[in-house]
């Protein structure tokens, strides 16, 4: 795997194919076809906002419907790419035991899928945003750097749990359990001030998970300053850095990972 | 020989697979087999210590039986399977035909296929797009296109996966018996190709059963046998082993269990075929086990894919038959010029009454045999052609 070969144009000919394949396939049949990938977030907001906006009210910060839908589609993101990532490889067997291609090309297009369906997301986001009166702040420019650092965590996730999947079929299993219980390990539905009135150690022990710290940031970037982020919460600047560290870390181990396996992923399968 | 005339080098290659055991590929069962000291899965070896050489521009036919290991040893030639121990180099671009229309989804219209199987076969969007129209004429699909391929008929299916595969352009071309699907036209269609392929000096491996196609198109060959390889180079050679491999005594023919059908009345017994070079003969003896009126007395001869060769009996021959008394036999011998291709042949024998409906009994299978000669024609028939250039 010569970092030149990774984009050939062979390869981003069929990295191409696949995502748009997987984008007519999603909604095929559906009467409202691709309109399902802006109603669904549309409509999570409308729960969201009945629940936590009127119903149950944590902690005070401003635009707190937009700012809990930020941290959801974030969220989503997260898991739908991971998930789908992992199961990519499986699911593509038909076509692994006929061809010979570079297998990450099949896990690069599901995660870039999955951040297709953020980006239209996102775009829900916006408009709420504006709907809130949202101040719009130089600072939302940082966005799409914690987006990218989002995508390499779930892309390298993606190439370890899916080489992984091939082995031992518990992964999915293992994985659903996981992120079921990172889910409330984040802070998304709660403030992240609920937990440093408990605890402000358990709060710094969250704030280490990169997805914390992308929707954290992200929040304060684009929604409102009151977000509590990772550099308020240290004091000691190499705490800081260890998210982005978990990131690359997780990458470097993901890709070296899969590399190894790919080979026999044919046989495997 | 100068390296840059070799498009394959397979060296001292070995391939094996690890079968599972318990069939899942669980944690648990992990767990379970290193607890009890097990290794939960047993090896399968099914190349062992193959090389050869593909020159550029050769048409390299693998043949083997099935389970010789053949189509491991293509899937490794293609880089879908990676070898455990040895080294297969390839000097150009490759392209696997180990089926037709890899990535073919159901779901999609007859366009977006053609772009996501041409995307797999190494074609960008404006190549395919560039060809398009002959892509669809040759497929005859014009008004299918944008149906989706699921509401194609199966030969509608390959027809269209066929004519995208014969716009690969890459230096080496692998073949996995894809004449096996399709009907008459389509493998005709197949055949045409192959020749063109030949005819352009392209590099191609192609592995199948048919050995014809195999004297017909290629210029070397190897024999696999149980992951070995049992003979290679001059293709005449290659192909009069493979036929050996069938050859199960000296014994040209044997005789099988056969079933039958019938009224009842006659019993066929002793069906005998003795094939010769120049002559074929069939005997059997009708055994009455009641008083029979004149009866009728028939062959058919079946080829391997279940077409009937010929048809024999002794109404259409105008043999006159006489009545058969009960617990007596008669014995039929027949002989005809052998003009069969080489292959395998079954017989069914039966004796019906005068009218053709009544059947005293029908033996299916009575007998089965191989013939294998130094063909000179391919198709069913082989006869002696006596050919005048003038």
């Amino acid at each position: 795997m010569k970092l030149s070969n990774v984009f050939s144009k062979r390869n981003r000919v069929l990295l191409r194919e696949l995502v748009v394949t997987d984008f007519k396939l999603r909604y095929q049949g559906s009467v409202l076809g691709y309109a399902w990938s802006l109603l669904k977030p549309l409509f999570l907001f409308a729960i969201m906002y009945v629940v936590f906006g009127v119903l149950v009210r944590l902690g005070t910060i401003e635009h707190y419907a937009v700012y809990l839908l930020l941290g959801i589609v974030l969220w989503t993101f997260f898991s739908e790419a991971t998930n789908q990532g992992m199961n990519s490889i499986i699911a593509r067997g038909d076509i692994i035991r006929k061809i010979n291609f570079p297998k990450y090309i099949i896990v690069i297009s599901t995660t870039i899928s999955a951040l297709v369906n953020l980006t239209l997301n996102l775009l829900i986001v916006a408009v709420l945003m504006a709907f809130n009166g949202v101040d719009l702040h130089i600072s939302a420019l940082l966005l799409p750097l914690y987006i990218i650092e989002l995508y390499v965590f779930a892309l390298g996730l993606s190439l370890f749990l899916s080489a992984l999947n091939i082995k031992y079929r518990d992964t999915g299993h293992i994985w659903e359990i996981i992120m079921q219980a990172a889910f409330y390990a984040t802070p998304i539905i709660y403030p992240l001030a609920v937990v440093i009135e408990k605890s402000q150690i358990a709060a710094q022990i969250l704030m280490l998970n990169p997805v914390a710290q992308v929707i954290q940031d992200s929040r304060h970037a684009l929604i409102t300053e009151q977000t509590i982020t990772p550099g308020q919460l240290f004091n000691n600047p190499i705490f800081i850095l260890i998210p982005f560290i978990i990131v690359i870390a997780t990458f470097i181990i993901g890709a070296l990972y899969f590399k190894k396996n790919s080979r026999f992923f044919a046989e495997n399968i | 020989m100068d390296n840059n005339q070799i498009a394959i080098s397979v060296n001292n290659v070995v391939k094996s697979f690890r079968i599972p055991l318990e069939g899942s590929s669980g944690l648990k069962q992990k767990l379970i087999n290193q607890m009890k000291g097990r290794r939960g899965y047993r090896d399968f070896t099914p190349l062992n210590n193959i090389s050869f050489q593909i020159n550029k521009g050769d048409f390299f036919g693998i043949v083997g039986r099935n389970g010789s290991g053949k189509s491991t040893l293509l899937k490794t030639i293609a880089g879908i399977y990676s070898p455990n121990k040895g080294s297969i180099e390839v000097n150009g671009t490759l392209v696997p035909f180990i089926e037709l229309g890899v990535g073919f989804n159901p779901e999609l219209t007859g366009r977006e296929n053609v772009y996501l199987n041409g995307a797999l076969l190494g074609f960008s969007r404006s190549e395919i797009t560039t060809m398009y129209n002959d892509i669809v004429d040759f497929a005859e699909l014009n008004d299918f296109m944008d149906e989706r391929l699921k509401n194609y008929s199966s030969g509608m299916q390959v027809r269209l996966a066929f004519s995208i595969a014969i716009r690969a352009e890459s230096d080496i071309l692998v073949l996995d018996e894809v004449l096996a699907v399709g009907d008459a036209d389509f493998q005709r269609k197949c055949y045409e190709y192959f020749m063109s392929l030949k005819n352009n000096n392209r590099t191609v491996v192609l592995v199948t059963h048919d050995m014809s196609a195999v004297r017909q198109y290629c210029n070397k060959a190897i024999l696999i046998e149980n992951g070995e390889i049992l003979k290679s180079g001059n293709v005449e050679e290659v192909a009069q082993e493979y036929q050996k491999l069938f050859l199960h005594n000296d014994e040209a023919s044997k005789s099988t269990d056969g079933d039958s059908w019938g009224e009842g009345g006659v019993e066929i017994k002793n069906v005998k075929v003795k094939p010769n070079k120049d002559t074929i003969r069939i005997s059997a003896t009708f055994h009455a086990t009641k008083d029979i009126e004149p009866p009728v007395y028939g062959f058919t001869l079946f080829n391997k894919s279940g077409t009937d060769v010929l048809e024999a009996n002794t109404i259409k021959e105008r043999i006159k038959t006489t009545p058969v008394a009960k617990n007596n036999s008669v014995t039929i011998d027949w002989e005809f010029p052998n003009i069969l291709a080489d292959g395998t042949y079954t017989l069914s024998v039966a004796c019906c009454d005068e009218s053709v409906t009544n059947y005293y009994q029908w033996l299916n299978n009575a007998a089965e045999f191989k013939i294998t000669k130094d063909e000179r024609t391919s198709g069913i028939v082989d006869p002696k052609i006596e050919v005048t250039i003038r």
